[in-house]
């Protein structure tokens, strides 16, 4: 990928980048205590006195949390810390009823990871994680219900997360963008979290500074919280790094504070000054003991993780004979790859892989219909695809086949049955034909002989027409070129 | 270490807690008593000593994954000083 760069008259910059992601954990119950996840109750339905910050109420830790806590921690190929403990982070907010958020500091259940994010040309890099912890969520606020009050949900308060902060790795918005998508893929293969932005079960924080080009410098950043799509992130970007940019070149410094971005128009603007806000006044959990893992568990943890992304890519270029490109994006979502495996099971791959990506997914979008939904099962879809190879049908009859799947869901094979289509390949059945078509044009035949080589395909077309679209292609071309001398 | 008087009053913004001015130099002097009283700790030799997590020399014990609490609207909401449509109702926080 081209290296991205700031260019002004005066100079050249680049930017840098880091994320903070929090990932809803996908659990029955909340993460201290008995109340339900379920998204879409009514309202203050899943609130446990816990939740509510009620007096001498103590937390227990979810044992399922801890789990899909180390398993994500294994998916982002980082150190699962076997020793890990709890620490209050106070603050002052409605939707916080306890007064303070029970989150991990000093030592976090997972350390450093990395996860290799896929660019254009098939390029990869490697993105650093610092670390990911474990915390609750907080409730929620509604401020539009009245001009004077806020309404507050806590369903939502005591959900467990898994916070992820990135190294400061990114040196393009596309990259951040690309490392989204990479995660939000492993978290769903894993099955920790859904990773929907735009229902907030992944929320992303940025944290933008700008260097010149080439120095290695780290200059004061600022933090966009809780942007919440992949294309905003990488306008926020963007947008960020240019006002830094701006700001330094005409004599200024760059202030460290919380902004929002607003995606209406794709600026950021001041929310909080970070120093004052930020005195969040950390100190040990009383109510939890450290959180102490063995390497047994751990290993029994790894043992069920299935295959991720990048091992299946990498197993779809090797052994299948994909294109990377085509197995990156085969491979970003699970129910496509499981559905293309089971399509290509048998098969050529890489047939099976241009029908998949191009007729079948333009199928889908025509109708408009989820992966799930198809009319055309992985299985005909394969079936379809060793027709053509076994010369059962040409490509242009495929297609046709194909139309009549989508419509009926039917087997490629009974379609072809049916309707007749099967090719000839049946040489002298073929030759007869030729015979027939040269027959009956024989000004065309002189004058190719005469040098009219362009009229090759009109006699092709010909003889296919009068096979009704049935003749192998590749005999007809070469039975064409024997008699036509 | 001392408080001083600024100290004072931005651990009372913090913790949300009014502090007549008339009581600040009481306040002051309260925290610098306790901070005394702690300091004394420092006399004691802890080298070779592991920091103490907690009292309860004990694993934590995990809870399994059920749902067994919630639906008790009314009493979560019992205790609020407003409440109205099932939420609490709040002074606006906007920042």
């Amino acid at each position: 990928m081209a290296e991205y760069v700031i260019e002004t008259p005066k100079g050249k910059w680049e930017i840098v980048c880091g994320l903070e992601i929090h990932c809803q954990i996908i659990s029955k119950s909340k993460i201290y205590s008995g109340a339900s996840t379920a998204f879409g109750a009514e309202v203050n339905e899943h609130v446990s006195f816990v939740d509510a910050g009620m007096p001498g109420m103590l937390p227990t830790l979810n044992r399922e949390c801890v789990h899909q806590a180390v398993k994500t921690g294994i998916g982002l190929r980082a150190k699962i810390n076997k020793y890990s403990n709890f620490s209050r982070k106070n603050y002052f907010y409605a939707d916080l009823p306890q007064g303070y958020q029970i989150t991990q500091f000093a030592y976090p259940i997972v350390g450093e990871g990395e996860v290799l994010i896929d660019l254009a040309g098939g390029q990869t890099k490697s993105i650093g994680i610092e670390r990911m912890h474990i915390e609750q969520d907080a409730g929620k606020s509604i401020h539009d219900i009245d001009p004077k009050k806020s309404f507050i949900d806590l369903n939502r308060a005591g959900v467990g997360l898994m916070e992820i902060v990135t190294k400061p790795d990114f040196r393009a918005p596309e990259e951040a963008g690309a490392f989204l998508k990479k995660l939000r893929s492993i978290l769903r293969y894993l099955g920790t979290c859904d990773g929907n932005m735009d229902e907030g079960s992944m929320r992303c924080d940025v944290n933008v500074s700008v260097r010149p080009y080439g120095s290695d410098e780290l200059r004061t950043r600022c933090e966009m919280k809780n942007v919440n799509s992949i294309k905003f992130v990488m306008q926020a970007i963007e947008n960020e790094a240019r006002r830094h940019v701006d700001i330094y070149e005409s004599g200024g410094t760059v202030a460290q504070e919380t902004r929002h971005f607003d995606p209406l128009t794709g600026q950021t603007k001041v929310m909080r000054k970070k120093e004052f806000a930020h005195d969040y006044r950390y100190f040990p959990e009383p109510d939890l003991a450290p959180l102490v893992l063995t390497d047994d568990y751990i290993n029994q943890v790894r043992s069920e993780l299935p295959e991720l992304p990048d091992e299946k890519k990498e197993r779809f270029v090797s052994q299948l004979g994909l294109t990377p490109y085509d197995a990156v994006v085969i491979c970003e979502n699970k129910e496509t790859a499981d559905f293309f495996e089971k399509a290509a099971a048998g098969h050529d791959a890489k047939k099976v892989a241009n029908w998949f990506m191009g007729d079948f997914f333009g199928m889908l979008n025509e109708k408009k219909l989820e992966l799930k939904e198809s009319p055309v099962s992985a299985e005909n879809l394969g079936r379809l695809v060793e027709l053509v190879s076994q010369n059962v049908i040409n490509g242009k009859t495929a297609k046709e086949v194909f139309a009549i799947m989508a419509e009926t869901g039917e087997n490629p094979e009974k379609i072809v049955e049916e309707k007749g289509l099967k090719q000839v390949t049946d040489t002298s059945a073929i030759e007869a034909v030729i015979d027939e078509v040269l027959a009956a044009a024989p000004e065309n035949v002189a004058a190719y002989k005469g040098g009219k080589q362009g009229l090759f395909g009109w006699f092709v077309g010909q003889v296919m027409k009068a096979s009704k679209g049935k003749a192998n292609p590749g005999i007809v071309n070469q039975l064409l070129k024997e008699k036509l001398g | 270490m001392a408080i001083d008087t600024e100290t004072v009053r931005k651990i009372a913004f913090l913790s949300r807690l009014r502090i007549e001015n008339s009581k600040i130099e009481e306040t002051e002097k309260e925290f610098n008593h306790i901070l005394d009283w702690i300091e004394q700790l420092n006399d004691v030799d802890t080298d070779n000593v592991e920091p103490l997590e907690s009292v309860n020399d004990e694993a934590l014990s995990l809870r399994e994954d059920v749902v067994c609490e919630g639906n008790q609207r009314d009493e979560v909401l019992q205790n609020a000083p407003d409440a109205a449509y099932g939420y609490f109702v709040v002074p606006k926080v906007v920042e």
